[in-house]
């Protein structure tokens, strides 16, 4: 058997597993997402939504929509991953991989696809929720499409590197509790940084989720705080440097072999 | 050809502990081999550095002619590892976990399902292949093990105190089992706890301890080494006296009908029971005192433990 062969039967093997996991668990990974944003785009966007008005030409609620969808997009990329790498270190099933011929980087491919494919999913399963509240035209697909791929693998590699260093299922919450959500609460989901003073608008500018919800917002209803090049420029530059770090990880072994 | 060899393996683990110390050991193509030693004597660290599990600090191993650090994907492709602890999904059954393992090797779906069936049926899994695997007793668990080492049909395959916890009856039917595959083909690299295990299995055999190798022959010249072995003798009557048998050492035991006799190599057992029926003393029945070579184990331990102090 060829190598590459063999390279592609072990990557689609990983992500087939990766998918039947989420999969299985629906009511832990795909239900409460929705019914989380179904609350956000009910509280804020139809009944607090409604007394502030519009938001740089659009109804408030249309103005959230893009950030709380990339909200649930971001936390199950990262859940994902994070939940899934450290389960397979725990009960050492991780073994099972490591023993076989599989080159690191495919290891590393396979949970990143994964990570995509919960992130797309879940996407797709809030944004038919947003429908509900209100109507979103998309400005540009690709646009759309591109950001939330990038994002997705941007925070499943950010999962991964939290799975590695985690030695118990406290320290996989961590990050998503104490960094993961100001950051994006803090991102520009509820609101434009041009209503900032404008320290914190600079501020808000060293967040890297503001570029991504941005991004986004801009592909979906047209609007963007943050040029769009520079936001997809910024996105792929934190890939490169946590896909090298994931890498490294992987490749020194840490936390995986002796 | 050889199966295996492993040069000069050195591991020193992050906190300073030397746990192999210059290894060499050779495991001939269709061998079934034992590595035994106590715990701690480095037998899982040499089984994971193998597997790549555990990082060698230098040294080199080679499987079936391919260097691991050179021709990883070949060399890992020969092996199969079933270790000492459960490592599988508990959420998942025992159909997936093979089949997914069989993917990780490169076997496409078709081929994994049959070969699934084949040993998972010969492990007698089969009826338990959609449970899932957390409800399987643990002499499943072992040979779910098995079985998923076995997917991928590896040359070498390697077992880390596979029967441990596992009761006689099922023992025995998986030592049957490894003679099988052995017999058509599959070298067997075993370490185990259970020197009777050992003794029935392997042809030939090394012993690790503190890090090195102190023993490495065939099973058969190891118990030919054996000077004396010890007899647990059932008599007909209870011994109050021990009689004074010239050439033979006798001990009494707590029991007074059982006597225990040591026998130096060239010594006749005839002529023990001979001496013993002049005494009017009838044997009713003989066993070894312990596995023979659990005792050569023992003593080649002691003797090592003596030297290092």
């Amino acid at each position: 058997m060829s190598h590459s062969n063999l390279y592609l039967t072990a990557f689609s093997t990983i992500v087939i597993k990766e998918i039947d996991r989420f999969t299985r668990i629906w009511l832990q990974t795909i239900i409460p997402p929705a019914i989380s944003m179904a609350l956000y785009f009910l509280i804020f966007g139809n009944l607090i939504g409604t007394r502030i008005g519009q938001m740089q030409g659009f109804t408030y609620v249309q103005f959230i929509a893009p950030g709380l969808i990339m909200m649930s997009i971001i936390n199950n990329s990262y859940a994902n991953v994070v939940s899934s790498f450290f389960g397979a270190k725990f009960q050492r099933h991780i073994e099972e991989m490591l023993v076989a011929p599989i080159p690191n980087i495919i290891i590393l491919a396979g949970y990143i696809v994964g990570g995509i494919a919960r992130g797309l999913l879940v996407g797709i399963v809030v944004t038919i929720v947003a429908l509900f509240f209100t109507k979103l035209d998309i400005h540009s697909f690709a646009i759309t499409i591109g950001v939330v791929v990038l994002s997705c693998i941007l925070f499943s590699l950010g999962g991964f590197i939290n799975a590695v260093f985690a030695r118990k299922f406290d320290d996989i919450s961590i990050i998503p509790t104490f960094i993961l959500t100001p950051l994006i609460y803090l991102g520009g989901v509820f609101y434009s940084i041009d209503l900032l003073p404008d320290f914190w608008q600079n501020a808000s500018k060293l967040n890297p989720i503001l570029y991504i919800v941005n991004a986004f917002r801009y592909g979906i209803i047209g609007i963007s705080d943050i040029n769009i090049v520079s936001a997809f420029l910024i996105i792929i530059l934190f890939i490169i440097i946590l896909f090298s770090v994931c890498l490294y990880l992987l490749n020194t072994g840490k936390g995986i072999r002796s | 050809m050889k199966a295996l060899q492993i040069t000069n393996l050195e591991k020193t683990y992050a906190n300073g502990f030397h746990a192999l110390k210059g290894i060499d050991l050779e495991v001939s193509q269709g061998d079934f081999f034992a590595l035994l030693g106590p715990n701690g004597a480095g037998k899982s660290t040499t089984i994971g550095v193998i597997t790549t599990l555990v990082r060698k600090t230098s040294g080199k191993v080679t499987v079936f002619d391919f260097d691991l650090d050179t021709k990883m994907v070949e060399a890992k492709s020969m092996i199969g590892i079933v270790p000492q602890e459960i490592n599988f999904s508990q959420f998942e059954s025992p159909l997936e976990i093979v089949l997914n393992q069989g993917g990780y090797y490169g076997i496409k779906r078709k081929q994994a399902r049959e070969r699934a069936k084949k040993y998972l049926t010969q492990l007698g899994l089969w009826e338990k292949r959609n449970d899932p695997s957390r409800t399987l007793s643990g002499g499943m668990k072992r040979r779910l093990m098995i079985a998923r080492a076995l997917i991928h049909e590896p040359q070498l395959l390697i077992l880390d105190e596979p029967t441990a916890g596992v009761d006689v009856e099922l023992r025995r039917s998986m030592w049957q089992f490894l003679r099988d595959i052995n017999r058509k083909g599959t070298t067997i690299l075993l370490t185990t706890h259970y020197l009777e295990e050992a003794e029935s299995l392997c042809r030939n055999v090394a012993i690790i301890d503190r890090g090195q190798i102190i023993e490495n022959s065939s099973i058969r010249s190891l118990l030919s080494k054996m000077h004396f072995e010890t007899f647990i003798l059932d008599v007909d009557r209870a011994i109050e006296t021990l009689p004074l048998l010239e050439g033979f050492t006798l001990y009494k035991t707590e029991d007074d009908t059982v006597l225990e006799a040591v026998i130096s190599k060239g010594q006749n057992l005839n002529e023990l029971f001979t001496l013993l029926s002049e005494k009017g003393i009838r044997i009713i029945s003989m066993r070894n005192k312990s596995n023979r070579l659990e005792e050569l184990f023992v003593r080649l331990l002691d003797k090592n433990n003596r030297e290092a102090i």
